[in-house]
């Protein structure tokens, strides 16, 4: 007994405790539970803020706080702001990857924007198969990652265009200007790695299909981040294309572009390029050739709706530059989650990612005014997509033809089944 | 594999035309880097892992000058003086400590001023990729000989890149000054032995390797990408063209630099897919066959 009374845990203590604890749950915990419904909800964005493609990474990052600044401003989910954490990946998957990890574990986010160019998102893509983190990919174009059956799980969504669409797109716009041209010799230019084989392989596919008198008579595959591109313009010199087609991006397509306007390329053959109608890669361009065909990566005139100019003109007016293809993709990606987020009224990621499947939202980057989350493969579709020709000044690309949606659903679905994914 | 495609462009002046002036623009271009990197480890038995980095800071001096002066000679002479201060200020208080050490103490001193020297460059000019305006004055149709086409701008590349192979011929083969330099490079005790201030010859052949780098970054900054980083893949080339020429030579050097060029621009016709990889077994086939180089001095 001596001892019990020495150090033991007593009656009368254990009886304090339990009051004490009692206590503490009639007074302290609502306060506790209050507290933790106003944590901020964390999302963790790994994108590229440094290098060649940096431009890209940080519109994406732009974007997104200006639209979370928007959302916090109106009081976030019940009192809960968001709070993004921003990592630079310096376009490194492996890095891509490590970041995305440590954000989840020792961050502790609620879910994962993947701001990353294909690579690094295929890379993101494992680790939040692996720990079932909700996630959006606001910026991954390459068709396999929701088309194939195989990379589709419940908590990883699309945000972003997908190659499959712009190559369908663009090979029935390419086709009309091939019936009226007759341009029927073309050759290829494209980076050589899974994005760059897949959208030129898709786009000539569609192009041969709306017009099959056209043959390839030739393809240069320069590396990505290639920094001089003579033997490539030299090589479609010598191949004399009635056109060409290539999807080089950002700084490569600028100093593509650079290079052959040095060696007349333009004036030879019509381009179609499906990169070319982004502001960083516009404005980089320092004689943009007249003439050029581009699909709209961003563009403040299309779709032509007050709703996208204000969004350009406010991103303007913060950041005092235009926003590119990744802004509207990931500006999209913060209006999808705050919708899932207001029709679930919490985070927990099994309901969030069954709100957003399918879901459907008012957009000015929508083709009619409204984008959705296509249930079956959980990517984006009903997008504004369009080709139209270059001038040299601002708005940079008129004559904006716009894709017909029903056109490209119906093409993409016989894509998958040709590809045993549908 | 495209042989027949290749062989009818041999036998086409045009195509001929094109791809001799595309890879000589290439090939001189490369020459004024590896130039530097070969003069630095044959005199100084250096190994410059940073030597493209110095091409990087010549594109951004360039850059920068254009911008502020409008004016090209301007960059051009910002982009060489400028690395070549650059070069000798890393020459005197870093390097020339570690003249004669191991090859691994070389690397990570190189690989700690490319890092030192990147992210500096990111602080200054940002992590995007910028470019250099063309000016007007060369934005001109292309030159068409033979229905060949060569860009304006290449023309004059071609000018100053082969005067400036000429001159350093010339200045290394006949001169008092490329007379003691190559001696030093034999026997640099026996030269100071005669009077003569071999540090000082040693900052000079560094001086020089820098300013050819820094002007080849400015040269090319009108019709590359300007990034962060962007000395790596020159870099490799420069090693490349210096195995297959010889360590320390700068005949030799030359003779790759065009080789390698000329595989670029003939190699984007014949063998599209296979361009990197042929630049890479001509430096292993050199290696297995004469492993002094093209034009290297073989050891005793």
């Amino acid at each position: 007994m001596s001892q019990h009374d020495r150090g033991g845990i007593g009656r009368r203590s254990t009886l304090a405790a339990g009051a004490a604890l009692g206590a503490a749950a009639i007074a302290g915990f609502p306060m506790i539970a209050r507290g933790q419904a106003r944590q901020p909800i964390k999302i963790g964005m790994p994108t590229i803020l440094s290098g060649r493609v940096a431009q890209l990474g940080v519109s994406s990052r732009n974007a997104v706080m200006m639209e979370v600044e928007r959302f916090n401003a109106a009081g976030g989910l019940d009192g809960r702001p968001i709070e993004v954490i921003v990592r630079d990946s310096r376009g490194v998957p492996a890095e891509a990857a490590r970041i995305a990890r440590e954000m989840i574990t020792s961050d502790r986010v609620d879910l994962i924007f993947d701001a990353e160019a294909s690579a690094g998102g295929f890379a993101v893509h494992e680790v939040v198969r692996e720990t079932g983190t909700l996630t959006l990919h606001l910026n991954s174009e390459t068709s396999s990652l929701t088309a194939d059956p195989r990379q589709r799980f419940w908590n990883a969504f699309r945000v972003a265009r997908q190659g499959i669409h712009d190559s369908i797109a663009g090979g029935a716009y390419a086709a009309e200007i091939v019936k009226a041209r007759n341009l029927t010799r073309w050759m290829t230019v494209s980076p050589d790695y899974a994005y760059g084989r897949d959208t030129t392989a898709e786009f000539v596919e569609y192009l041969k299909a709306f017009a099959p008198n056209v043959q390839v008579i030739g393809e240069t595959w320069p590396r990505l981040f290639q920094p001089d591109y003579t033997e490539n313009v030299t090589r479609l010199t010598q191949g004399r294309p009635q056109a060409i087609y290539s999807c080089l991006w950002a700084g490569d397509l600028v100093t593509f572009v650079e290079q052959a306007s040095l060696y007349g390329l333009f004036n030879q053959s019509q381009f179609f390029g499906v990169n070319l109608a982004d502001y960083t890669t516009l404005q980089q361009i320092k004689a943009l050739p007249r003439g050029m065909h581009s699909g709209n990566r961003y563009l403040k005139t299309f779709p032509a709706v007050p709703g996208n100019l204000a969004f350009a003109e406010e991103y303007n007016r913060r950041y005092q530059t235009f926003p590119t293809n990744w802004a509207w993709q990931s500006a999209t990606a913060v209006s999808l989650l705050v919708e899932a987020l207001r029709k679930v009224g919490g985070t927990d990621p099994r309901q969030l990612a069954a709100a957003l499947k399918g879901m459907t939202i008012d957009s000015p980057f929508g083709a009619d005014g409204k984008v959705t989350m296509r249930a079956e493969d959980q990517t984006l579709v009903g997008y504004a997509i369009g080709w139209g020709t270059t001038i040299s000044a601002d708005p940079f690309v008129e004559n904006m033809t716009k894709a017909d949606w029903a056109t490209i659903l119906r093409h993409e679905q016989d894509w998958k089944r040709s590809k045993g994914w549908a | 594999m495209d042989l027949g495609e290749l062989s009818s462009c041999l036998g086409s002046a045009s195509c001929l035309v094109t791809q001799v002036s595309a890879g000589l623009t290439i090939g001189l271009l490369l020459f004024l880097v590896a130039s530097g990197l070969t003069l630095i480890f044959g005199v100084l038995g250096l190994v410059n892992f940073a030597h493209g980095t110095l091409y990087m800071l010549g594109s951004y001096f360039a850059l920068t000058a254009y911008g502020a002066t409008g004016s090209f000679l301007a960059a051009m002479a910002a982009g060489a003086f400028g690395v070549a201060i650059v070069g000798l200020l890393m020459e005197r208080f870093l390097l020339s400590r570690i003249y004669g050490s191991d090859v691994l103490m070389q690397l990570l001193v190189c690989y700690a001023i490319i890092l030192i020297v990147d992210d500096l460059v990111k602080i200054i000019w940002g992590g995007d990729f910028l470019k250099m305006d063309l000016p007007d004055a060369f934005r001109q149709p292309p030159v068409i000989i033979a229905g060949g086409i060569i860009p304006y701008y290449y023309l004059i590349l071609f000018g100053i890149t082969a005067t400036i192979a000429v001159a350093l011929a010339y200045g290394m083969g006949r001169t008092r000054f490329g007379r003691t330099v190559r001696a030093a490079a034999v026997n640099p005790g026996m030269v100071g032995a005669l009077g003569i201030n071999t540090a000082a010859i040693f900052a000079a052949v560094f001086g020089i390797g820098s300013l050819l780098a820094g002007l080849a970054g400015a040269l090319s900054a009108p019709i590359r990408s300007v990034v962060p980083g962007a000395g790596v893949s020159i870099l490799i080339e420069s090693f490349i063209v210096t195995v297959i020429g010889g360590m320390g030579s700068i005949s030799g050097a030359l003779i790759a630099a065009l080789l390698i060029g000329f595989t670029r621009s003939f190699g984007s016709i014949g063998f599209p897919l296979f361009t990197e990889g042929m630049m890479f077994l001509m430096m292993a086939l050199v290696l297995l066959l004469k492993p002094s180089g093209l034009a290297g001095k073989s050891q005793a």
